[in-house]
C-alpha cells in the first residue's frame, strides 16, 4: 500500500453537492426507529427530490461502554461481553478475544480445540451471511428469501445450542481452548448440515442472482473503488468486492486456517451486486473449510495449560481476525494485573459504516436502504 | 305473493341488464349484490393472500382464529373498527377526511359496468371501458389528497410517487386497451365498441379471445396491460408508494383504524377492477374456455358442471382437513366449524348442479375464476420479486411499455386493415 | 333508456358547478381551490352525460379531473402554501371590476333577448348509442386536418417543455 492510495483528499466529504435547479433541499431523518436501518442507526439525509446529496450517520443509541467494562473485569469475566457486540456473529467475537488474550499469555490452544473453533466460527460466518442476505433482500423488497435463510440458519443455531447451550450469545470458547468437549454426534450433525446446506445456497441464488429486478436494483449501486475502500479502512466482503484480495485468514493466518484449502472470492466493480456475489461465494468457501476441518478433526486435549488467575505479563498486543463483516481487531494493554489496563475493539461494522456517505452520494433514497443492507452492519458492534 | 314470484321469475329470465331495462329496483338489488360480493371477495382475498404467501415462505400463516385462520379477516376487521381514529394535529381535516372516501368511491363505482355475464352487469354503457379507466383514475386524487393532508414528509413523498406512477402507467395501459378495442371493429359493419358487454360479444362473434388474436400482437398488448395494471394498483414489485423499508407505509402512513381499512378495501377492489378489465378485454370475459372449438350440447353440459364440481372440491378439501384436525377437546369447536363450512360449500356445490341455476350462474363462475387467476398472480409476484426503484419504474413505463404499446397499436391497425382490404375484401 | 335529463338534475348539477366555481376563487388555500375545481369539472361531465354525449363526459373525467387536475395539485402541493395563505384574496379595484362585470352581464342579456331564435325551444332528440362512433367519424373524417394540427402543436409543446426543463439532453 502506497501513501497515495490512503489519501482521502479526492473524496471531499466536507462540501455538499449543489441541488439541481437550486431547488429546496429536503432534509429527511431516517431512523433511529426505521425498519431499514438495521437497528438504531440514525441517518440524516439531504435530498434533492429523491437524489441523495449527502448524509450523516448519527450513532451511539446502543452504546453500552463495552470497552470500559473490559477495564473493570478480569480477562475471563470479560469473555461473555464480546458476544454482545456483533450478536449475530458471537462466535467470531469470542475467537478474536480468546486468541488475543492467548497471545498476551503466550499460550496456544491445542489442535483439537483449534479445529472445533474453526468449525464453529465458519458456521457462524454462514449464519451471519444468511441473516445479511435475508434482511438485505427484504430491504430491497424481496420478502421471501428472509424466511428461507432463517429456516436454514436454525440448523446452525441448533448445533450451537447442543454444543454450549446458547443459540445467539454463545460464549463458546475459553481462553486457552474450549470449555466443553464436543457432544456425541457433533461431527455427524455438522456433516449432515453441510449436505443439507449446499443445495440451499443454490436455492437462494435461484431466487435472486438472475432476477432482473434484483440485478437492476444492485448493479452499479453503492459503488466504491478499491482506493476509497483502503483509504476509509473498509474491510471484509465490501473490500473484497472492490477487487482487493485481502482476507486475514490468508494474509495473517490465525487459528489453524493455514491448514485448510480455500479461496478468497473477489469482485471487480465494488457495487452491491458484487458484494452479494462475494458473500454467496464466501458461504460456499466456508462450507469447504468446515468439510475439511470436520474430516480431519484430531483427537486430544481441548484446553491448554492456563493459570486459574490470569495475570499476563505487562505489555500490549493487537490481534485481528476475519470476522464475517471484516477485520475484527482487539488491542489489549496489560499492566500485569488481572484486568486489562486498556481494551480497545476495532469493529468492522463501525469502520465500514464510514463508507456509507461515499457510497450513497448521487444515488437515490431507495439505494440508501440497499447500501445500508449491503454494508452488513450490526449496531451492537458499531456502538459497542 | 304469486305476483312477486312471477316478477322475480320474469326478471331472472330476462336478457337485459337492469340498466338497459331501465329497472331501478333491480339495479339497486344488483348494486347491493355486487357490493356485498366485492366485500366478501376482499375478505377472502385477505385470508388467501396471507395463507398463500405464508406457504410460499415455508410458514403456516394465520392458524389461531378459526380453523386454519379462516376467521382471521373478520377478527382483523373488528380490530380495525375498534381502533382509535387518529388525525395528526397539523393535518388538513376536511381533505384528510375526504381522501379515503374518494379512493373507495372510485374503486367501487367502476363495478357499475363490469360484465359478470351477458345480463349480469348493473348496466352497460356505451363508453364502458372509458368509464372504467376514467373513474379508476380518479383514485389518484384521493391518494394525492391523503398524502398532502397528512402534513408529513413520508406520506407526501409516497403520494407523489404513487400518483406519478399511476399517471404514467395509465398511458401505456390506455394504448394496450385501444389496441384491444381496435380488434372489436373487425366485423362486417366495421364499427367497434367501447361497451364492456360489446367487447366480450365481439370476441364471441369472432370466435377468438383477443389474447390470441393476430398472434402475438394480442398477447403483447395483454402483457403490457398485465404489467401496467400491477403498477396502477401499487402492488409488488411496483409497490414503491408503500415501500416499508423506505417510506414506512407511503401515503396512508398517518391513517389508522377505519380510514386505513378504507384504503385497504379500495386497494383490493381496485385490483379486482383492473383484473376484470384484463379478463373482459383479452380473456373472453364470461365466456367459458373453448366455446367454439368444443361446442355442442355435450360440451356445454360438461362445462356447466364446472361450478358445482369446484365447490364440491373446496368442500372435499374442508372435510379432508377436518379429518386432520388434532383430536383434542380444545380443537372441537374449530373442527365442527370447519366441517360446517365444508358442508355449506358442499350444499352450494350441489345447488349449482341444478340446470336452471347453473345456466344463470356459470357466466359469473367463469368470470370470477379468471379474475381469481389474476389475484393469485398478484400474490405470486409479491412473494417472488424485489421492488423496483423509482427511476427504473419510470424508465420501464415510458421507455419500454409505451413504445411497445404504440408499436402494437400501429401493427394491430395495419394487420386489421390488411385483413379487411386484401385477404377478405 | 328512461330519460335522466330532467330539470331537477340540471338545476342540481348547475348549482354544484356554481358553488364549486365560487369556492375556487374564494378559498385561500390553493389545494382547496383545486379540489373545488375538480368538483366543478365532474359536475360538468355529468351535464355532458345529460346531453347524451357520454364520450365527451368520459374524456372530461379522464383528461381534466384525472389528468390535468392531478398535475395542478402536484405543483400546488410542492410550493409553499404558508405564503399564499397570508396573501390577500381580493384587490380593491372596484371600478374596473364592476365595469367588467356589467359589460359581461349586458352581453349575456343581449344575447339572450336578441338571439332567442338561435336556441332550440325544445330538447333535441339525440341517440346515445352511436354517439361515440359519430365523434370518431367527425374527428377522423371531416376534421382530420384540424385534429392532426392540434396533435402536432401538443408535440411541439412537449418537446419545448423537455428542452426547457432539462439542463442537457
Amino acid at each position: 500500500m502506497t501513501d497515495s492510495n490512503t489519501s482521502l483528499s479526492h473524496l471531499d466529504l466536507e462540501t455538499p453537492e449543489k441541488p439541481f435547479l437550486d431547488a429546496n433541499e429536503l432534509v429527511i431523518n431516517m431512523g433511529p426507529q426505521h425498519p431499514a436501518t438495521h437497528g438504531v442507526l440514525r441517518v440524516i439525509l439531504r435530498l434533492d427530490g429523491e437524489k441523495v446529496l449527502g448524509l450523516e450517520c448519527v450513532i451511539g443509541y446502543l452504546h453500552r461502554g463495552v470497552e470500559k467494562i473490559g477495564e473493570h473485569r478480569t480477562y475471563t469475566m470479560f469473555n461473555p461481553y464480546v458476544d454482545r457486540m456483533d450478536y449475530v456473529a458471537a462466535v467470531s467475537n469470542g475467537l478474536g478475544y480468546c486468541e488475543t488474550v492467548e497471545r498476551l499469555l503466550n499460550v496456544e490452544a491445542p489442535p483439537r480445540a483449534q479445529h472445533v473453533r474453526v468449525i464453529l466460527t465458519e458456521l457462524n460466518r454462514i449464519a451471519s451471511h444468511q441473516l445479511w442476505l435475508g434482511t438485505h433482500a427484504l430491504d430491497i423488497g424481496a420478502i421471501t428469501p428472509l424466511f428461507y435463510t432463517f429456516r436454514d440458519r436454525e440448523e446452525i443455531l441448533k448445533i450451537y445450542e447442543k454444543y454450549c447451550g446458547a443459540r445467539l450469545t454463545t460464549h463458546a470458547f475459553r481462553i486457552g481452548g474450549l470449555q466443553y468437549e464436543t457432544y456425541t454426534g457433533f461431527e455427524k450433525e455438522v456433516k449432515n448440515f453441510l449436505t443439507f446446506f449446499r443445495p440451499k445456497i443454490d436455492e437462494y441464488e435461484e431466487l435472486l442472482t438472475t432476477n432482473r429486478i434484483w440485478v437492476e436494483r444492485t448493479k452499479n449501486v453503492g459503488t466504491i473503488s478499491a482506493e476509497d475502500c483502503i483509504a476509509l479502512g473498509v474491510t471484509g466482503p465490501v473490500l473484497r468486492a472492490s477487487g482487493v484480495k485481502w482476507d486475514l485468514r490468508k494474509a495473517q493466518p490465525y487459528a489453524n486456517y493455514k491448514n485448510f484449502d480455500f479461496e478468497i472470492p473477489t469482485g471487480q466493480n465494488g457495487d452491491t451486486y458484487d458484494r452479494y456475489l462475494v458473500r454467496m461465494a464466501e458461504m460456499r468457501q466456508s462450507v469447504r473449510i468446515i468439510q475439511q476441518a470436520v474430516d480431519a478433526l484430531p483427537e486430544g486435549p481441548i484446553m491448554a495449560k492456563v493459570p486459574k488467575v490470569m495475570k499476563p505479563p505487562a505489555g500490549e498486543v493487537y490481534h485481528s481476525i476475519e470476522a464475517p463483516k471484516g477485520e475484527l481487531g482487539y488491542f489489549i494493554v496489560s499492566d500485569g494485573s488481572t484486568q486489562p489496563y486498556r481494551l480497545r475493539v476495532r469493529p468492522p461494522s463501525f469502520v465500514n459504516l464510514q463508507a456509507l456517505d461515499v457510497m450513497c452520494r448521487g444515488q437515490l433514497v431507495a439505494d440508501v436502504v440497499a447500501v445500508i443492507g449491503t454494508l452488513d452492519i450490526v449496531l451492537g458492534e458499531v456502538d459497542r | 305473493m304469486h305476483e312477486i314470484i312471477q316478477y322475480i321469475e320474469s326478471y331472472l329470465t330476462s336478457d337485459k341488464t337492469p340498466g338497459a331495462a331501465g329497472n331501478m329496483f333491480w339495479a339497486l338489488v344488483y348494486i347491493m349484490l355486487v357490493f356485498a360480493g366485492l366485500s366478501v371477495a376482499v375478505i377472502a382475498m385477505n385470508w388467501l393472500e396471507r395463507k398463500i404467501l405464508a406457504h410460499m415462505q415455508v410458514r403456516l400463516g394465520p392458524m389461531r382464529v378459526g380453523p386454519h385462520g379462516l376467521l382471521q379477516p373478520i377478527a382483523d376487521a373488528i380490530k380495525l373498527l375498534l381502533k382509535e381514529d387518529i388525525m395528526p394535529a397539523e393535518a388538513d381535516g376536511f381533505v384528510f377526511w375526504m381522501a379515503p372516501l374518494i379512493v373507495v368511491l372510485a374503486a367501487f363505482t367502476v363495478f357499475v359496468v363490469v360484465p359478470f355475464g351477458p345480463t349480469h352487469a348493473i348496466t352497460d354503457m356505451n363508453i364502458g371501458i372509458l368509464f372504467m379507466l376514467g373513474v379508476s383514475s380518479l383514485s389518484v386524487l384521493g391518494i394525492v389528497m391523503a398524502g398532502w393532508a397528512s402534513n408529513s414528509h413520508y406520506p407526501l413523498i409516497g403520494a407523489l410517487r404513487s400518483s406519478a406512477q399511476m399517471v404514467s402507467y395509465e398511458v401505456a395501459m390506455g394504448l394496450a386497451v385501444v389496441s384491444a378495442i381496435l380488434m372489436t371493429s373487425l366485423n362486417a359493419e366495421g364499427t367497434g365498441t367501447l361497451s364492456m358487454i360489446g367487447i366480450v360479444q365481439a370476441q364471441q362473434a369472432q370466435g377468438e379471445w383477443f389474447i390470441f388474436k393476430f398472434f402475438p400482437l394480442g398477447l403483447i398488448a395483454f402483457f403490457i396491460f398485465a404489467v401496467a395494471m400491477v403498477a396502477e394498483t401499487n402492488r409488488a414489485p411496483f409497490d414503491l408508494a408503500e415501500a416499508e423499508s423506505e417510506l414506512t407505509a407511503g401515503f396512508h402512513t398517518e391513517y389508522s383504524g377505519f380510514r386505513w381499512s378504507l384504503f385497504f378495501l379500495a386497494e383490493y377492489s381496485a385490483m379486482i377492477a383492473v383484473s376484470s378489465i384484463a379478463v373482459t378485454l383479452w380473456l373472453g370475459g364470461w365466456l367459458r374456455p373453448f366455446p367454439n372449438l368444443l361446442s355442442g350440447s355435450t360440451w356445454d353440459l360438461l362445462f356447466s358442471l364446472f361450478p358445482g364440481v369446484t365447490f364440491l372440491l373446496f368442500a372435499a378439501i374442508c372435510f379432508y382437513n377436518t379429518a386432520r384436525m388434532p383430536k383434542h377437546p380444545l380443537f372441537r369447536i374449530q373442527t365442527i366449524g370447519l366441517a360446517g363450512f365444508g358442508a355449506v360449500l358442499g350444499v352450494i356445490g350441489l345447488v349449482l348442479f341444478v340446470p336452471a341455476v347453473s345456466v344463470r350462474v356459470q357466466d359469473i363462475f367463469w368470470f370470477s375464476t379468471k379474475v381469481a387467476g389474476f389475484m393469485y398472480l398478484y400474490i405470486w409476484y409479491r412473494g417472488t420479486f424485489p421492488r423496483y426503484r423509482f427511476d427504473q419504474l419510470m424508465r420501464m413505463g415510458w421507455k419500454v411499455l409505451l413504445p411497445m404499446g404504440l408499436g402494437v397499436l400501429i401493427l394491430t391497425a395495419s394487420v386489421a386493415l390488411l385483413q379487411q382490404k386484401i385477404w377478405h375484401p | 333508456m328512461a330519460p335522466v335529463a330532467t330539470p331537477f338534475f340540471f338545476y342540481l348539477l348547475s348549482g354544484i358547478m356554481l358553488i364549486g366555481g365560487i369556492l375556487v376563487i374564494t378559498r385561500k388555500n390553493p389545494v382547496h381551490s383545486a379540489l373545488a375545481l375538480i368538483v366543478t369539472l365532474l359536475a360538468q361531465a355529468s351535464i355532458y352525460l345529460m346531453l347524451y354525449a357520454p364520450f365527451v363526459a368520459g374524456v372530461q373525467i379522464i383528461l381534466y379531473a384525472g389528468g390535468i387536475m392531478v398535475l395542478f395539485l402536484f405543483v400546488i402541493m410542492l410550493v409553499s402554501i404558508e405564503r399564499s395563505m397570508k396573501e390577500r384574496q381580493f384587490n380593491s379595484q372596484w371600478v374596473v371590476g364592476m365595469s367588467a362585470a356589467t359589460a359581461l352581464g349586458g352581453l349575456f342579456i343581449a344575447v339572450y333577448t336578441k338571439g332567442k331564435d338561435i336556441f332550440p325551444d325544445h330538447a333535441l332528440s339525440m341517440v346515445e348509442d352511436d354517439n361515440t362512433q359519430k365523434v370518431a367519424t367527425m374527428l377522423y373524417g371531416q376534421y382530420m386536418f384540424a385534429f392532426e394540427i392540434a396533435s402536432l402543436l401538443l408535440l411541439v409543446a412537449i418537446i419545448g417543455a423537455v428542452v426547457m426543463a432539462k439542463k442537457r439532453i
